[in-house]
């Protein structure tokens, strides 16, 4: 089955991006197909490189950027969102005039018509928030 | 299942957009009208309900003034110039909060709980805010 995932919360604060993480990981696994991940709310926080938990702790930004490389995954950062809540790639960075970005490897920001196309390519779309 | 499709060949799926949070005190009733605006471009075949403090987003007489949040209500009433034109509200949230559809911006057809659960189940994508 092709999926679409959204994910509305940010790391840590709330367990919907893990369990976003965990269904990902298990669907992809089982030889689904994940046709992106489409980070929304502060579910836009989940793609900052800037994240340091303590070394005990699961790394929530490192787990997404790994599990992209290891399956060519699309993680989508919503542009919007990102704007507000300071997600910043070099092209956003170049745009909006900031001195610095902070989006974690794999990622990429983009506009809410990718979470529309997943809806529409995918079997199911899955939402994880509150 | 058979999808329609558009004039330019693309798939119409049957998305619902569930609103059901108060409009202010978070940013989900803002950020979920973005996603609906973005998405009436893409031609599908478009919902939208109002469940628990979600009917609150269409209350009238907004003032946001003390709080210095935009009122985004007014957009709303937009929403039939992006052909989203099937609004629907929840009775029991309607009834629970003393609210009837003269007090809301937009005219919505009100649904009882089993009619709610109908329109679900003919949906194809359930967007939930």
């Amino acid at each position: 089955m092709k999926f679409g995932i959204q994910v509305n919360e940010g790391p840590y604060q709330h367990q919907a991006s893990d369990t976003a993480y965990q269904f990902t990981k298990a669907a992809l696994e089982k030889g689904h197909e994940v046709f992106r991940v489409f980070f929304y709310h502060d579910g836009v926080n989940n793609g900052t490189r800037l994240t340091t938990p303590p070394q005990d702790d699961r790394n929530i930004v490192n787990r997404w950027s790994e599990l992209a490389e290891k399956y060519d995954l699309d993680l989508v950062v919503c542009v919007a969102a990102a704007q507000r809540r300071g997600i910043v790639d070099d092209d956003e960075a170049k745009r909006q005039g900031k001195d610095a970005t902070n989006i974690a490897p794999r990622f990429r920001i983009s506009g809410l018509g990718q979470l529309i196309e997943a809806g529409i390519q995918s079997d199911r779309l899955v939402v994880f928030g509150d | 299942m058979t999808d329609e499709m558009t004039e330019e060949g693309g798939t119409v799926k049957r998305f619902l957009y569930v609103n059901r949070r108060a409009p202010y005190g978070s940013i989900y009733a803002l950020e979920s009208l973005e996603v609906v605006l973005i998405g009436a471009a893409f031609e599908q075949d478009v919902s939208m309900v109002f469940i628990d403090d979600g009917v609150y987003e269409l209350k009238k007489g907004q003032d946001t003034k003390a709080i210095d949040m935009k009122n985004f209500s007014p957009t709303y009433r937009a929403l039939e110039m992006y052909d989203v034109e099937k609004l629907y509200a929840d009775k029991e949230s309607m009834d629970a909060r003393g609210l009837t559809e003269d007090d809301l911006v937009v005219p919505v057809e009100v649904l009882s709980t089993e009619e709610l659960a109908n329109l679900m189940e003919e949906q194809d994508v359930v967007l939930s805010f």
